[in-house]
């Protein structure tokens, strides 16, 4: 068994109302020490109204190295994006 | 001893207890065993200089004779001073610090829970700001305190010779004298005999979790709370806390 603690991701949401933001990581030897530990390291200037945390094991990122096949595909579709209509006057600002 | 007189100690005794733990935990800053760590110490130090403040400003104002609550911290000497002298023992290791933070807690929530009752409308004021920072540091030092005591075999022999050492600094907590009686009778601090219950069911508990023994004994140092008699560790904080204002005296910035 490893000697170190395990590495957390932490997620804070600033304000209620909007979503919890990636803010950085951190040690801790279960959830609950890694809430404290968030608390007392991403918390300290108000930062925060909730505090979500996720041992970084458990994340499944995609691979740099795999940029082209999952995102170049989506760049030659502008079709994709609402800038073909017409937006009513009525409608105001979108 | 009038009324004024005692009300001044009893206000030195909460903030001169808070003001050394703070610097004590502060001693931290740069060497705990992990970042996580040394920054939560140092967030506890500062909630308890930020809780000296107060007090040591409320006693000020009750001694009435022109002294700032910087005064009373900075320039006076170790007779003077009344915290506990639980709070004044060296650091030791992580551990020890951890447990004598968590021996500290567990009375000093039971504390601010009575006098945010207390008919000195100032002194509940006070108590019910700091109680919030209090039950986060209780919640911390309990929980570090179970991990280490029910940890690794090496971590629980360090816990239970911390708690062999600073057991008998417990007592002088929560053993009344005669400011603490008096402060009671005026209806300002709780009565510490019924307080002691109230702290032995909480203290029983984290260290039946953690899986540590209580020693078998009710010897209790005395003499911080009264200044009679510190141990010799508070001169020598003192002289690292102080040096600022004593070689540069009314240095400000």
């Amino acid at each position: 068994m490893s000697q170190e603690w395990p590495l957390w991701e932490v997620f804070i949401r600033g304000q209620h109302g909007l979503n919890h933001r990636h803010v950085g990581s951190l040690h801790a030897a279960d959830a609950e020490m890694a809430l404290k530990n968030a608390r007392d390291v991403y918390t300290r200037r108000n930062e925060g109204v909730s505090i979500w945390v996720v041992e970084a094991a458990h994340i499944t990122a995609s691979s740099p190295s795999d940029k082209g096949p999952l995102y170049e595909p989506s760049e030659s579709k502008v079709y994709r994006h609402p800038t073909f209509f017409d937006i009513p006057d009525d409608a105001g600002h979108m | 001893m009038t009324d004024q007189e005692a009300l001044f100690e009893y206000l030195l005794r909460l903030g001169d207890s808070t003001l050394i733990l703070g610097h004590r935990i502060s001693e931290w800053c740069g060497h705990a065993p992990v970042l996580e760590e040394d920054i939560a110490l140092a967030n506890t130090a500062l909630d308890l200089i930020g809780q000296t403040q107060m007090w040591l400003g409320l006693a000020a104002e009750v001694e009435g004779a022109g002294r700032s609550a910087d005064e009373l911290a900075m320039l006076r000497d170790v007779w003077d001073f009344r915290n506990l002298l639980l709070v004044e023992q060296p650091n030791g290791d992580f551990g020890q610090t951890m447990m004598r933070q968590c021996l500290f807690d567990a009375f000093h929530i039971e504390l601010l829970t009575a006098l945010s009752q207390s008919d000195d409308n100032r002194i509940a004021g006070i108590s019910a700001k700091a109680l919030k920072e209090v039950t986060y540091h209780l919640d911390r030092s309990s929980e570090t305190v179970i991990g280490l005591g029910d940890g690794t075999e090496e971590s629980h022999r360090r816990m239970q010779a911390a708690l062999d050492l600073l057991w008998p600094y417990v007592g002088e907590m929560v053993t009344p004298d005669a400011v603490d009686t008096a402060m009671h009778a005026a209806g300002i601090a709780p009565d510490l005999t019924a307080l002691r219950a109230r702290f032995d069911t909480r203290i029983d508990a984290i260290l039946t979790d953690a899986t540590l023994v209580k020693p078998d004994s009710t010897y209790a140092q005395t003499g911080g709370k009264t200044g009679f008699r510190h141990s010799e560790h508070l001169g020598h904080l003192l002289t690292q806390m102080q040096w600022l204002q004593r070689a540069y005296p009314g240095a400000a910035w």
